[in-house]
């Protein structure tokens, strides 16, 4: 699938964003004003976008896109067309930057981009996709469709955040030592967001959606780079990188969903493997856990499969054990009832589970009823694990997951 | 940026507080305000007589309409303001916690509109 000219093209466009986000970030942080940035880069990026892939990416992209966007800006005065806020930035990059500006010492500013993009007075929902679109230049359809929204709303949510950001006097910094945990936890809490968007697409049939996963490593990366200290950061990465490790794995050849547990570890990804591996192990070092960390040290766990040849459960069990106390949600729970079934048997999973059956969360949550009805299959019970099959397959939006669960309810019958 | 600080709160519950209790108040609000004042950031700030003592006013077919107590009843009323200087809203939540209000009802922060910012620039 990746031809050579696609790699090239996706090469082109990873460093027209880079330079983009880094001149958005640096402008931003001078004005508060993430719209206006936008606003005075606009052209020089679609201008980028289309001509990097064919032309190669320049030698300074920084000072390529000043270039393009300061002449641009003197067809738009010619035009009377421009707007105050657009001619303000330009003649900051013109005053401020050009003179001076190699792309070696423009300071990036991205990571407080972020931080101003997920601060607390930032509505959660529109965190991520707000970081998406300063930091990448995504456009709003684009992340409209991605995270399953009318592109008008996120249109219309995006430019409220960016107004909010400017009017409220949210400012540009990266969080002194005291608050930096509470606020970083927003930062990764977006970038994860993003991650787990373009995860549900495990196929990859969804350019858009396998994109996103993409960025979400991206991004992820960036933070890990620039905070090398914050042991979450780093687990977030590493949590990011075990899973995109299995993404050939997790279909067969005629695009069936294939579980964890029955995944051909040939398959993984084993540089990335090694790579998440050694990141846990920094982050570990560091002595905080956190449950980046404790998640990432589930994935490990399975992946150590590729060494043992078994899964240790019991370990599995003691980290979503943890989990539960750092970050209780239905999602852990879910997963230590699996773990307990698979240390202590299917009624003391299935005990765990029926703990959690007060919580009207769960009567649409696929992945609950996806382990109750495996559960109550493993013991026999064919009419409640019927039953539970059922919810489950009508809850789930993969196909081939829901091809999966019927084939499973069909062989109850046999 | 200027920000103000709204402060909300019962009134009621307010007035049904024991004298030793409203004393208390009292002094830690004075410690407040110092506290803004020594760090420079105070510009203004009132507490306002209860609603009870409003009067809201109003033009209805060329007729003005003078009306005893509030234009809306609202389970918390504005019961004073402080206005600061601040660099950013970060610097601004800072203040606004240490507000004795922000623990017994809610504190509103609001960012002033610069005159510079809505009259465009020739």
């Amino acid at each position: 699938m990746d031809s050579r000219p696609e790699i090239a093209r996706a090469a082109a466009e990873a460093a027209a964003r880079q330079s983009y986000g880094k001149l958005v970030a640096w402008l931003a942080a001078r004005t508060r004003d993430v719209a206006a940035a936008e606003d005075a880069l606009a052209d020089a990026f679609a201008a980028a976008l289309e001509r990097w892939p064919k032309s190669g990416v320049p030698d300074k992209p920084e000072a390529w896109l000043l270039a393009v966007a300061r002449r641009r800006r003197v067809d738009v005065v010619r035009r009377r067309l421009t707007r105050e806020a657009a001619r303000d930035h330009l003649q900051l990059i013109a005053e401020e930057t050009e003179a001076r500006m190699t792309d070696e010492d423009l300071p990036d500013e991205r990571l407080r981009l972020m931080f101003a993009c997920a601060h607390p007075a930032i509505e959660p929902g529109v965190r991520a996709p707000l970081i998406l679109q300063a930091v990448l230049g995504f456009d709003a359809a684009t992340i409209a469709s991605a995270f399953l929204v009318p592109p008008a709303t996120m249109g219309q949510r995006l430019v409220r955040a960016k107004t909010r950001i400017r009017e409220t006097g949210i400012p540009f910094r990266v969080p002194e030592q005291a608050e930096l945990g509470e606020r970083l936890d927003a930062v990764l809490a977006a970038i994860y967001a993003t991650f787990a968007e373009g995860w549900l697409d495990p196929a990859g049939t969804e350019t858009r959606r396998r994109n996103l996963a993409t960025e979400g490593i991206w991004l992820g990366r960036l933070v890990a780079s620039l905070l090398p200290d914050e042991p979450e950061a780093l687990g977030l990465l590493s949590l990011m990188l075990f899973a995109e490790a299995r993404r050939a794995a997790r279909r067969d050849a005629s695009g069936d969903y294939v579980p964890l547990a029955d995944q051909d570890h040939a398959l993984w990804d084993h540089a990335l493997v090694e790579e998440a591996e050694a990141l846990l192990r920094r982050a570990a070092s560091l002595g905080a856990i956190g449950r980046y960390q404790l998640e990432a040290a589930v994935q490990s766990a399975h992946a150590a499969r590729r060494l043992s040849g078994r899964t240790d459960w019991e370990a599995v069990r003691e980290l979503y054990d943890a989990l539960l106390a750092v970050a209780a949600s239905p999602v852990v729970a879910i997963n230590r009832a699996v773990a307990i079934a698979e240390v202590e048997g299917a009624v003391a999973g299935l005990a765990a589970l029926y703990v959690l059956g007060d919580d009207k969360r769960l009567d649409d949550y696929q992945p609950y009823w996806a382990a109750r009805a495996g559960l109550l299959a493993r013991l026999g019970q064919v009419p409640q694990a019927t039953e539970a099959y059922d919810r489950a397959i009508g809850l789930e939006r993969d196909p081939a997951v829901r091809r999966f669960l019927q084939g499973k309810q069909a062989a109850l019958r046999h | 940026m200027r920000y103000m600080i709204m402060i909300n709160s019962d009134e009621a519950a307010l007035a049904a507080l024991p004298i030793e209790k409203t004393r208390q108040m009292s002094a830690a609000y004075s410690a407040y305000t110092e506290a803004l004042k020594k760090s420079g950031v105070w510009l203004a700030g009132e507490r306002l007589r209860p609603t009870q003592a409003t009067t809201s006013v109003r033009i209805a077919d060329g007729k003005t309409n003078v009306i005893d107590g509030p234009y809306a009843d609202t389970k918390e009323q504005l019961a004073g303001f402080y206005m600061i200087e601040a660099a950013d809203i970060d610097t601004a939540i800072e203040w606004a916690a240490r507000c004795p209000a922000a623990s017994t009802g809610t504190v509103e922060l609001r960012p002033i509109w610069e005159m510079a910012d809505y009259l465009p620039k020739d």
